[in-house]
């Protein structure tokens, strides 16, 4: 059974604020989505190796060779706040 | 003539021989979008102007008989989730409403460098996370062939535009399903590529490792001549395979004798509206009478796809939408005192609902405490699907099953998002596996459309592109005119 400090402790981690009420629906909907998921502990997978990727194949790399990037003006151009040509943010550090 | 009605391969070919020009098909199909999207909203961004601009340069190129690419003057639509250079590239979200891309994507760039005519980005599910078209910051798309009714999704505008003959062609994605539901609920051609056929560059990330690139179209050969324009390996996306091209439109062919076809009993067991099933068989019996043999084959694992999907999907959601900060792109909220609180108010206040679910029930599969028993669990299933359909394709050529197990629902009929999920059933383990598959009109139940999947081993498009093809020219519904 998962608890609404379970819910607000994940809504933290993913960086999502939510309301009360928000953490009560979300607990009701995800409860049923878990009774439902936890079917995948019946099976034995023992012996059984993850897919994390389906291609099989070797990923072809690249000639590591220098070549012309974005400009700085079309980096930023969609930054919501910027000076100086940089992303505009509140102090990080003291 | 009616320009809109003819298909992608008859506009191309009229225009060759100069019968129409380019800016004629463009014009025609403005009119059409003028006309019709504010009804069905297919479109969140228009492009007129440029899309004029580009016929007056094919027409050019006709005139002083410069060779013509592959798509010439053929108006397509992108969903709006594939990056375009200069053009609003939303993604469905108020997240990124105003986010115009200082890049492009490669399938884009082969469309242009084809003489293609991008004529808008379509309308979609927000991040492509829903079935029905109903979470999109920008309104629901309707579904043209009965406006009450949703169009599926999450590529919902994609089909919905060709449907409604805005547009000849247009692109997709598919994590779960997301051409080919739509496909089925609009009555058009829809098409999942193999993982790694078509570049990914470009596409904003949801699921990485199922997410594919794919196409909507009104017949089995404009999807095919798509496909010629699109496929094949790219630099930018190591995930693209460098193998030989194949010319998909020429290799498609009516005969399908000898070639095998499987039937999934674990599918056909599943709880379908009536007729759906039926609908279905009378299409096998067309392929028996083609010459194809048919067999029962068992995929038992079949069971678990849709919860395995569930997890994997949602833990590379909460990783890739964590890009969203309101950093360096997209909306910043606010009224905030700390960078933690940047984050939350932006992220809370410009994602929708079912975004944040799925990023913290994602989050929720990833955590520490949770990882194993959730997600590296999911991870092991994800082998044990695979290899069902590996085992099937040793000796079958094909698999056929209902692309889904629902007629098009009505806007606001479902208030259970998750029991919506279920009519992904048919179509998730494609992406889990990573294989391809299609799907194609087989009939209409109280005119509404019934969908068929095809559904073909890794990089073997060209076999449920001809199993398609001929099942089409033989039936000729909804498809080929």
């Amino acid at each position: 059974m998962i608890s609404k400090d379970d819910i607000k402790n994940t809504a933290e981690l993913s960086k999502l604020g939510i309301t009360e009420e928000e953490a009560e629906d979300f607990m009701k909907d995800f409860s049923k989505i878990l009774d439902y998921v936890d079917q995948l502990k019946t099976v034995d997978t023992d012996g059984v190796e993850p897919t994390y990727h389906v291609s099989s194949k070797i990923q072809p790399l690249r000639e590591d060779i220098v070549k012309e990037s974005m400009s700085r003006e079309d980096v930023i151009q969609n930054a919501p706040e910027e000076q100086y040509g940089y992303f505009k943010l509140l102090r990080v550090m003291d | 003539m009616d320009i809109i009605k003819l298909s992608a391969i008859d506009m191309k070919e009229k225009l060759k021989n100069k019968e129409i020009s380019s800016r004629d098909i463009v014009e025609a199909h403005i009119k059409r979008i003028d006309e019709v999207d504010e009804e069905v909203n297919a479109f969140i961004t228009l492009t007129k102007e440029e899309a004029l601009n580009t016929a007056d340069e094919i027409d050019k190129k006709i005139k002083v008989g410069e060779n013509l690419g592959l798509l010439a003057g053929i108006p397509i639509g992108i969903k709006d989730n594939i990056i375009t250079y200069g053009t609003k590239t939303t993604c469905g979200s108020k997240m990124l409403e105003n986010f115009i891309p200082p890049y492009e994507s490669t399938v884009v760039e082969r469309i242009k460098k084809e003489d293609g005519i991008i004529l808008g980005k379509t309308n979609m599910d927000e991040f492509a996370m829903g079935s029905l078209m109903e979470t999109s910051y920008f309104g629901s798309t309707k579904n043209p062939i009965d406006l009450e009714r949703s169009p599926g999704g999450s590529s919902g505008g994609s089909a919905a535009a060709v449907k409604a003959e805005e547009v000849a062609l247009s692109l997709g994605s598919d994590t779960g399903g997301s051409i080919r539901q739509p496909a089925s609920y609009c009555g058009v051609v829809g098409i999942k590529p193999t993982y790694g056929l078509i570049s990914r560059y470009g596409l904003v990330s949801v699921a990485n490792s199922l997410d594919q690139i794919g196409i909507s179209g009104r017949n089995v050969s404009d999807a095919a001549l798509m496909l010629d324009a699109i496929a094949g390996h790219d630099i930018k996306d190591s995930t693209s395979m460098d193998m030989e091209n194949i010319n998909y439109l020429e290799g498609l062919n009516e005969d399908i004798k000898g070639m095998k076809i499987a039937l999934p009993k674990e599918y056909f067991n599943i709880d379908m509206d009536n007729g759906i099933k039926d609908k279905v068989m009378e299409a096998v019996k067309v392929f028996e009478t083609l010459g194809a043999e048919v067999e029962e084959v068992s995929l038992p694992n079949t069971n678990y796809a849709l919860a395995t999907y569930y997890v994997i999907a949602t833990a590379e959601i909460s990783s890739n939408l964590s890009r969203f900060d309101g950093v360096r792109y997209g909306y910043r909220a606010e009224g905030y005192e700390t960078l933690d609180e940047l984050y939350m108010k932006t992220r809370s206040e410009a994602f929708g609902k079912e975004v944040k679910s799925r990023i913290m029930a994602g989050t929720y599969f990833l955590s520490s405490e949770h990882a194993e028993e959730y997600y590296e669990k999911a991870l092991r299933l994800r082998t044990l699907i695979k290899d069902d359909f590996d085992k099937a394709f040793e000796k079958y050529d094909i698999i056929l099953s209902p692309t889904t197990p629902n007629l098009p629902f009505k806007l606001g009929e479902i208030n259970n998002p998750f029991i919506m999920e279920t009519s992904d059933i048919f179509t998730i383990p494609v992406n889990l596996a990573g294989i391809c598959a299609m799907s194609i009109p087989c009939g209409y139940i109280e005119g509404l459309p019934v969908g068929m999947q095809i559904i073909g081993d890794r990089f073997k498009e060209l076999d449920i592109l001809r199993a398609g093809y001929a099942f089409e020219k033989h039936l000729s519904i909804g498809g080929e005119r």
